[in-house]
Formats: C-alpha cells, structure tokens, sequence
C-alpha cells in the first residue's frame, strides 16, 4: 500500500512539476480579486441568485477568471474562516459570504485580515462588532413583497367582483421557513400589500421548519389551499409550493426567481433581490478606496429589489399600471411598507417597539424602532428584525 | 479432442495467486494508477477543454500552496485518521459499524452541550476533561447499543449502526432549537466565541496542532493495541472464525461489545476534536460523510492504523485538490468527486490483480500443447 501510495505521489508531483512549467507563461496578474463564498452551488436557488448576479458584476466591470475566485459547497463551519483565509492568501481584496451561518466565521477571518474586506449577506453583526473592515448587506426585499402583495390583493379583489368568493372569504395562505425575522418581515410585508388593495383580505401562515424541503413545501401547500386559502405565497424556493397550486388551480406569488415555468396557469409575480448593484459597488469601493456602508440595505429605488415574471394569464387587469403607481409611491417614500396606521397589533395600533437590533442569544430587546407614524425596518441595521404578530395574519 | 475443448473452455479463467513477488504487485498498482491518471486527464480534457496538466498541478497546489494549506491538510487528515482509526476493531472484527458518523456527531454533540451548559462556569482545566468524557460517553453508547443487540438478539448490526445515524442526526436538530443563536435562526453560530471557553488551547500559536498530536498518539496506541494486545488479538481471530474463537474459549459476546464501545469511544473523541477543536459549533453537516470514507480508509490499508496514515493522505488529497480544482478552474465540485471516483475505482480494482491472475483462452492452450 505504502508503495503504491508513493507511487501516486511520484507520478502526480512530476506531472504537477511540468504543469507548472508549461503555466509559467509570465501573464502579468492584475492587482484586484475579489472572492466568493457559497453556501451551496448553482444548484440551490438561493446560491444560485448570488452566483448570477456575481457573475454578471464580473462582466459588467469586465474582470477576468483570475480575477474572481468562487468557493462553493462551503458548510456553515470553520470550512468556512479556512475558505475565507485561503481566498485572502490567494491576494483577494474584497471576500463575500452568504449564508446567515457564515458571519462568526467570516467576523474571525476579518479580524485576521486587516487588510482585506469582509462583506457578508443577511448578517447582524457589523455594527456591534464594529470591524473596520467587516460589512452586512441586505436589501429592503419588504418593498418588494409589498407590491406582490399589491398584485396578490388584486387578484383577490376580481375573484370577489366576479363572485367567486365573498369579501369574509378573502383568504391567501403563506409556507413559511422558520418563524426568523427574515421570514416574518417578509409575510407580513406581504399581507400589507394585499391589505392596501383588499382591506377585507386576512392571512393564515404555516412554517415547514426548513429552508429548502421540496415535499414539506408542498404539503404545506395542499394544507392551506384545504383550509380554504384561495390564493398562496412562499418564502421557501423550492417548487413545491408553486407546484401545489399549479396542481390546485389557485395563484401564487413567488419569491427570488420567476415561477412560471413551473405554473403558467398559476404563477402571478414574484420579487427577489438583485445583487449585482452591490457587488459592483463594494468592487469599485475597494478599487478606489471609498467606503462601504456598514450595513448595506437599498431596495426598489436602486433596482436591488426587483418585481419579476408578472404573469398576464393570472393577473387581474390593470394591474401593471398600478404597481407603476405603487412602486413609484414607495420610491417617493409616499407610502411606507409599516405604516402603523394600516395594521394593529392585538387590536391597537402599535406605538412603541423595542427590536432585537443587537443581536444576543437571550433576544433582548434594545433598540426602538417605531416613530414617525411606521415601523422603521432595516434601517437599523440591514438584516429584517420586523417580527411583530400583527391582526390579520393567524399563525397555524 | 478439438471439438470439446472449443465447446468447454470458457475465454479466461479466473485463479487465485500464490504469494506474489513484490515487485509485481506494486508494477501491477503502478499500471492502474497511471490508467487512472489517464483516464482523468481524457476525462478532463473531453469535457472542459482544460489541459490536464494544469489541473493536477491545481491539486498538488490545494495540498501543500502554502503554509496554511499544508496546516489544513494536516488537519483534515487528522479527523479523518481518528474516525478510521475508531472503526478499525469494529470491522477487522468483521462488525460492519455504518454508525461512525453518528457516533461521531453524537460525540460532537455531547462536547457542544458541556461548552454551552458549563462554559464560563467551570475552570478550564476541569471543563476540558469534561468535554472529552461527555464525548467518549455519548459515542460509546451510540457504539455499545447495536453490539448489545447484536450480542444477545443477533440482530443486523449494519442496519442498526445506519439508523443510529439518524437518531444522532434528529437529536442534533432537535438541540439546535434550544441553542439557536440568534433566536430562530436554526443556526448555534460559535460557542463562546468571546471567550474561548471550552475551546481546544492552540499550541504553539496553531490551532490545529493539538488535534493532530492527539490522533498521533491514538494511531500508535491503536497499532500496539491491535498487533501486540491479547485484545487485539481476540479481535482477529473473532473476525476470521466465530466458531473458532468460541472453540478456543474467547467469549465473542463480550469481545463484540467492548470492541464497538472503543470504536464509539474513539468517534465521541473525534467529534469532540471536530467541535471543541475545530468548529467550535453544532450543525447536522458536522461531520460531512467522514464516518464513511472513513471505512474506506480502513479497508484500503486493511486495518493497518500505520497503513491508514498512508489512505487518508490519499483521500485528503485527493479531496483538498478537487477543492481547488472547483475554485481555480471555474468547474463544478461534482467533476472533482468524478475524478476521485475514478481514481479510487483503478486503485481498488488493482488488488484484483494482485490477488487473482486471468488466464485466457489461448495463452491456456498453448501451454496444454
């Protein structure tokens, strides 16, 4: 065994020894890298997303293979501070990670490189840390629900016109991923867009307790569309939510990719988050020395958000016209997704509420969000930390 | 005469070698090796249009670039070494232990729960042999409960030790829902980041040097123990011939069941160095399909825990280099996983040939005439 093993060594050091030769073609390298760490590859959804929008950064500033350095599979360990010392050793200037379970690693990576910048997506620690060269980014993906919401609450509004059902049954269904901010930021952002269209729209919400389980989605699916929920949305990618309804015959609004594919008779419109304007600035930020914000959180105005695949077989009409009008409201700063007029919370309006800004294991609240008559999300920090239990929505 | 010999000679026979000369075998793994190198590098060159060469250079360059690769390689080759070092006994006693990465992660968990629960609380120096008796423990109860089963009830210990898996896999889900931080996350995030309590201490300022002093020391005892140990020994003859070792007067009940508690024990110890040593957190992916290869490992230095040293190298290799293959040439993980495969596939396939020679059909009649 020994032998054969010295054997394999052997042979791969002289064939690596005349690779090295033959690659020794004194290319001038250009000074700026900058490395991406992936949760999983092309394969997930949400990968996939960050993949694209890296990619297309790539081609827009016109940098070359050597120039980006991908990691991908990367788990939620310390995998993750070797994969990131590693991209740092190969001479990177900029490191992005994106999954929520990367930022300790990333946070210890950042502290050992000084030099280097560190941004991190959906994390919650930049400004606590308060690393001179650690970042957070998100994006206000609320607004983006909101006008889904819109179209979602003008579908409901022609099934009642047409008589199909009642205003008491305007009901819409939502497969949740875990009860986290994140999700319950999104949802309720979500209802709210309905609400600004269909006042009498109420919603029940179900968790599958998995970010990406293609089976337990679709049950849940089948579960609400059972209780009577006439139209469904989702925070889970997978197809299994869309293809439930495809099946049912009952619209969904679905979130990062256009679902029509998978229901052209169903699939209504989607919103996602679109990285490339982030990529693009934290690239030329290092180039040219400027800075990055701690926490980075822009949405519709700055095209981080976007509405996608409006699907005309499905929608009620006029609907294109009015998420123009909605969208240009919101950009305006007109309309402001939590407004706290437009909900309550246990019956009252919600005056005062403490967030769990700084994150800690014990969720303290410490930070007040509430003033000026809205709930002031991500503005504190980029990460979502709306996660208020408002009337309307029933939690299953 | 002519007629029954074209009616009964098949096209080659296969027969057993005798002992073979040393030279010849290792020509024969030499040949498959280079079959091997070939075969990938038609492979690469076939479907991506890189040259060959540049990708086993990127493989010797994930291996050994710089200090920290050589660093991480010695890591990751340590945690592989401890896992197959732990299923050693079990499958030299023929005890087909599919449960080390349960054993493993059930290991991990235990260390998890005393850095959570006592960290900050308990001195260090009591905290730390805390840690590795939880993990010993809980890795030898994941080890002992099948053995007991299959023990008295005979029981298939290969099923046994897979669901085990599972069981550990759910707990560990299952604990993530207490300790998830932040609040709904599903993720622990580091342990104790701030202080280092229950960590694993550097040593001479690298963080990984520990770990691998420590499977040093577990290769050289599982050596002694396997080949000069009246354990060891018993271990052997159970695993050739129950009905021998009965004969003889070795109790195979009791020999079965204190040999899966050393294995279990030995993975609690790895996931132990996994989450107090390395990752400093709990997730289901802790132990990411080591427990598996590591039976590999085990096999393919037929229980040598010298040899094994030698196998892990190659796999850790194999797998650093796939890493870099992915990030350096732009391809999917899954084209490094093809060409480990097929190197594996001509390095297992030569033992054949080593053990077994082919004769064919007309080589055969010649030597008749």
């Amino acid at each position: 065994m020994k032998k054969i093993l010295s054997l394999v060594l052997a042979i791969a050091m002289i064939l690596g020894s005349m690779a090295m030769l033959t690659a020794c073609g004194g290319e001038e390298n250009a000074d700026f890298k900058i490395g991406f760490i992936f949760l999983h590859d092309e394969n997930s959804t949400y990968d996939k997303n960050f993949i694209d929008a890296a990619n297309a950064a790539k081609t827009a500033l016109g940098l070359t293979d050597e120039q980006v350095l991908f990691k991908v599979n990367i788990p939620e360990t310390a995998d993750c501070y070797e994969a990131a010392a590693d991209l740092a050793d190969q001479g990177c200037d900029v490191i992005f990670a994106d999954s929520f379970g990367h930022e300790d690693f990333i946070i210890q990576a950042a502290k050992e490189f000084p030099d280097v910048i560190f941004c991190h997506a959906t994390g919650t620690k930049a400004h606590t840390e308060k690393l001179p060269n650690f970042y957070n980014a998100f994006a206000s993906i609320y607004e983006g629900r909101f006008l889904a919401g819109v179209a979602a609450g003008l579908k409901i509004n022609e099934m009642i016109e047409k008589g199909e059902i009642t205003a008491d049954q305007a009901k819409m269904g939502y497969v949740g991923a875990y009860p986290y901010a994140e999700v319950k930021s999104g949802y309720t952002s979500f209802y709210l867009g309905a609400k600004y269209v269909c006042p009498s729209v109420t919603m029940d919400v179900k968790f599958t307790n998995s970010w990406f389980d293609i089976a337990a989605e679709k049950e849940t699916a089948n579960a609400l569309i059972a209780d009577k929920c006439v139209l469904i949305s989702q925070h889970a990618d997978s197809e299994g939510a869309p293809k439930a309804c495809e099946e049912a015959g009952i619209p969904n609004v679905a979130y990062n990719l256009d679902t029509r594919h998978w229901g052209p008779n169903t699939a209504l419109i989607s919103s996602k988050i679109n990285w490339q304007p982030y990529f693009e600035h934290i690239i030329k930020a290092a180039q040219e020395g400027t800075a990055i914000e701690q926490d980075f959180c822009k949405g519709l105005s700055d095209d981080v958000v976007q509405i996608l695949g409006l699907n005309d077989a499905v929608a009620a009409e006029g609907t294109q016209a009015k998420l123009d009008e909605v969208k240009a409201k919101l950009v305006s700063g007109e309309i402001k997704v939590f407004d706290t007029t437009t909900f309550t919370v246990g019956g009252k309006t919600l005056e005062t509420y403490l967030a769990d800004v700084d994150t800690d294991a014990a969720f303290t609240p410490d930070t007040e969000v509430v003033s000026d008559g809205y709930f002031h999300e991500s503005e504190k920090r980029s990460a979502p930390y709306f996660d208020v239990d408002i009337d309307g929505i029933t939690i299953k | 005469m002519k007629k029954t010999e074209k009616l009964h000679e098949p096209v080659f026979q296969i027969a057993k070698r005798g002992s073979m000369v040393w030279y010849k075998s290792w020509a024969i793994r030499a040949v498959a090796i280079l079959f091997a190198l070939i075969i990938c590098a038609l492979f690469i060159t076939f479907i991506t249009k890189t040259n060959p060469l540049k990708v086993y250079a990127s493989m010797i360059e994930g291996t050994f670039g710089s200090s920290r690769k050589i660093w991480n390689t010695l890591q990751n080759m340590a945690l592989l070494l401890c896992i197959s070092l732990a299923v050693t006994p079990a499958f030299k006693m023929k005890f087909w232990n599919i449960g080390a990465e349960g054993q493993t992660l059930i290991g991990g968990l235990a260390s998890a729960a005393c850095m959570i629960y006592f960290g900050n609380k308990v001195p260090e120096y009591m905290l730390l042999p805390m840690i590795l008796i939880a993990a010993i423990v809980a890795g030898m109860v994941w080890g002992v409960v099948p053995a007991i089963f299959k023990a008295k009830f005979n029981t298939n210990e290969t099923l046994f030790t897979l669901m085990m898996n599972y069981v550990a896999m759910q707990l560990v889900s299952f604990c993530i829902v207490f300790w998830e931080n932040p609040k709904d996350s599903n993720t622990v995030g580091v342990i104790n980041r701030g202080t280092h309590s229950g960590w694993l201490p550097e040593i001479f300022g690298q963080k990984y040097l520990l770990n691998i002093i420590i499977v040093i020391a577990i290769t050289v005892i599982m050596y002694i123990y396997l080949k000069y140990s009246k354990q060891g020994y018993e271990i052997s003859v159970v695993g050739e011939s129950e009905n021998t070792a009965r004969y003889i007067g070795i109790n195979v009940k009791r020999v079965i069941i204190r040999t899966m508690a050393i294995s279990g024990a030995l993975c609690g110890v790895a996931g132990m160095l996994l989450v107090s040593g390395t990752d400093h957190t709990i997730n289901t992916d802790l132990v990411g399909g080591m427990g598996f290869t590591a039976i590999m490992v085990s096999w393919l230095a037929k229980f040598n825990p010298v040899f094994m040293t030698l196998t892990t190298f190659l796999i850790v290799f194999l797998e650093r280099g796939a890493g870099e293959i992915a990030t350096k040439m732009n391809l999917n993980e899954s084209v490094s996983d093809i060409l480990t495969g097929i190197i594996l596939f001509f390095i297992i396939g030569s033992e054949f040939f080593v053990q077994y020679k082919v004769n064919f059909r007309g080589k055969h009649k010649e030597e008749v005439k």
